[in-house]
């Protein structure tokens, strides 16, 4: 079948040579890569990073008094100064590195939350919460007599505000934790609309950007969010960097999360002050040589353009969505269009577990995730017990979605036998 | 370079046809004691939390005999045919023959030398999961949930 296709806004062949891993074959079939939303495939400016830190600079940060520390220490501050502009931060002191975005979601509960929430005050979340932005609010509930407020879906996966975003709020109302787009049916939520409202009444907003800051431009000054959490794997950095962004006065009002080396300012036998921010919360060793090149990755992001990304993404996800409708049996989850939702496109067949289909499709090289994509309040009002999905980044290619549809048609095929 | 990748591909759809054999999909698309006993002696949920399947086993005991059996729950294809499968593996049993067939079927799935898999009879359908390493938790679930249902009549009848 041949289509018209749209020309990419990115220019993916020559970004594809970045990225070594593309070169293999899984069971003698080219890898076709359409797992991102899980974790992002590295580009070969990230792996040299690493192999740069490790081989000419290798040292700990903020504590030594030799050259290497110095150059190391340059380095990891200089990737906090990237991530901060990268979202549009204030400030590099807003920038808390942690090792995934669930630590940092985290440590807010436990520190800010732990402060600040009592008994009869109300959390706002979403039915479709990653389960990393919805089981630190429910525990934090369960102990202090909060009540977590659950905003429902509509048909299409997207928030039910058909009373309007006001009438969530209560004058109990602490928090809002809200995902800016859904890991699963890509839904993009109107946060900074939560922002207002919540500001209005003096609560705060958390958003989970794992999902939105390595997809599309993300300014957490015209958000206005107080944090915003996400991680580096996500977007082509490695594994094992979170990041919290918190507004300043925040940070410093907040108590620490984990104590010991590093953020602390004096130590004696009776007593410890704490360390200035950001420090006082990265406690011990940090991450170091994956900070930096994390740093790297955000390079890359900057030097490709987010906006690009963007319509790229748009693109690939409006010509999946068109190609899987025109197969029989399939249901696609989530928002008709493609400016409401992210790169990230759930399906089922009807009549096959996503584990089947998963197991088939990598049969012919092409991985997907299958299964409940750790949201399972939204896999249980979608009344399935887990779905397909097929994720996109900057690496993928129309052609790449079709041998996606070709797939699963053998897919289908092979359990009709 | 061509011929090396045809070979590949050859074998992993001849790897897929041993994944998916033909008395799997049967068991899949007519499960066997599929349901809920009346009055069961025990009845034991299991979940994969990783994938979200679920089978719930239920066990009618006569003595020390299997003389009932059903499952129900949801999932793929590999963990409700497995389970439709121990049903009729199990029934007619006693509890510690049905302990040594969860300890022959497990050890099959980690590969151990010390099971004929032969000896298990159509169990044996299923060794062919265990070339997909993440589908073995599929194929045990059902399993684990029977031992666990086992293990809880045991410490009942010690009271």
């Amino acid at each position: 079948m041949t289509e018209a296709r749209p020309a990419s806004s990115l220019d993916v062949a020559r970004i594809r040579q970045d990225f070594p891993i593309l070169q293999r074959q899984v069971y003698g079939k080219p890898l076709v890569y359409l797992d991102n939303a899980n974790t992002t495939q590295k580009p070969r400016q990230v792996i040299e990073a690493l192999v740069r830190y490790y081989e000419t600079y290798n040292a700990n940060i903020h504590r030594a008094v030799h050259r290497l520390g110095e150059e190391a220490t340059a380095a990891y501050e200089e990737a906090r100064m990237k991530v901060a502009a990268f979202i549009n931060a204030p400030s590099p002191e807003c920038i808390v590195f942690t090792r995934n975005a669930t630590e940092a979601i985290n440590l807010v509960a436990y520190t800010w939350g732990r402060a600040n929430i009592r008994a009869g005050d109300e959390i706002l979340t979403t039915e479709m919460e990653h389960h990393s932005n919805f089981v630190p609010w429910q525990q934090l509930a369960h102990e202090t007599g909060a009540q977590l407020r659950v905003i429902g879906l509509t048909e299409e996966q997207m928030l039910d505000l058909r009373d309007g975003i006001e009438s969530n709020f209560s004058d109990r109302t602490k928090l809002v934790a809200i995902v800016h787009a859904n890991n699963t049916v890509g839904t993009i939520n109107p946060v900074a609309e939560f922002a207002r409202e919540a500001h209005r009444r003096g609560a705060l907003v958390l958003i989970d950007g794992a999902q939105s800051v390595p997809h599309m431009p993300v300014d957490v000054q015209a958000l206005d969010c107080d944090f915003l959490a996400f991680s580096a794997h996500k977007m082509l950095g490695p594994t094992g960097v979170g990041v919290l962004y918190a507004r300043r006065e925040l940070l410093e009002e907040m108590p620490p999360f984990l104590t010991g080396g590093e953020m602390i300012s004096k130590v004696t036998l009776e007593e410890t002050t704490w360390n200035a921010v950001p420090a006082k919360f990265e406690a011990g060793t940090p991450n170091v040589a994956d900070v930096i090149a994390f740093g790297a990755a955000i390079d890359y992001l900057n030097d490709l353009g987010m906006p690009d990304v963007r319509e790229h993404e748009k693109e690939i996800t409006a010509y999946t969505l068109r190609r899987l409708r025109q197969l029989e049996d399939v249901i696609i989850y989530g928002p008709p269009g493609v400016e409401a939702r992210g790169g990230v496109v759930s399906f089922n067949y009807s009549d096959l577990h996503p584990h089947d289909v998963g197991t088939l499709l990598d049969s012919q090289g092409v991985a997907i995730r299958a299964g409940h994509g750790c949201n399972q309040p939204l896999m249980r009002r979608l009344g399935v017990p887990g779905v397909s999905r097929a994720s996109f980044y900057v690496y993928n290619t129309l052609e790449e979605v079709d041998v996606l549809i070709e797939a699963l048609k053998a897919a289908r095929a092979f359990f009709k036998r | 370079m061509t011929r090396a990748r045809d070979e590949e591909y050859a074998r992993q759809e001849a790897e897929l046809d041993e994944l998916y054999r033909d008395v799997i999909l049967d068991h899949y698309r007519s499960p066997r004691h599929r349901g809920s006993l009346a009055s069961p002696t025990i009845s034991r949920e299991g979940l994969n939390p990783l994938c979200g399947d679920e089978v719930t086993i239920e066990l009618g005991l006569k003595g020390d005999v299997i003389a009932e059996v059903a499952f129900h729950g949801s999932g793929c294809s590999i963990s409700q045919s497995s389970a439709s499968m121990l049903t009729e593996a199990v029934l007619g049993k006693t509890l510690a023959e049905a302990e040594t067939l969860f300890r022959g079927f497990t050890a099959m799935m980690l590969g151990s030398d010390e099971i004929d898999p032969e000896s298990l009879g159509d169990l044996e359908a299923l060794s062919g999961v265990r070339k997909f390493p993440v589908r073995v938790k599929c194929a045990t679930l059902a399993w684990h949930t029977l031992a666990e249902a086992l293990e809880l009549t045991r410490r009942d009848r010690g009271k």
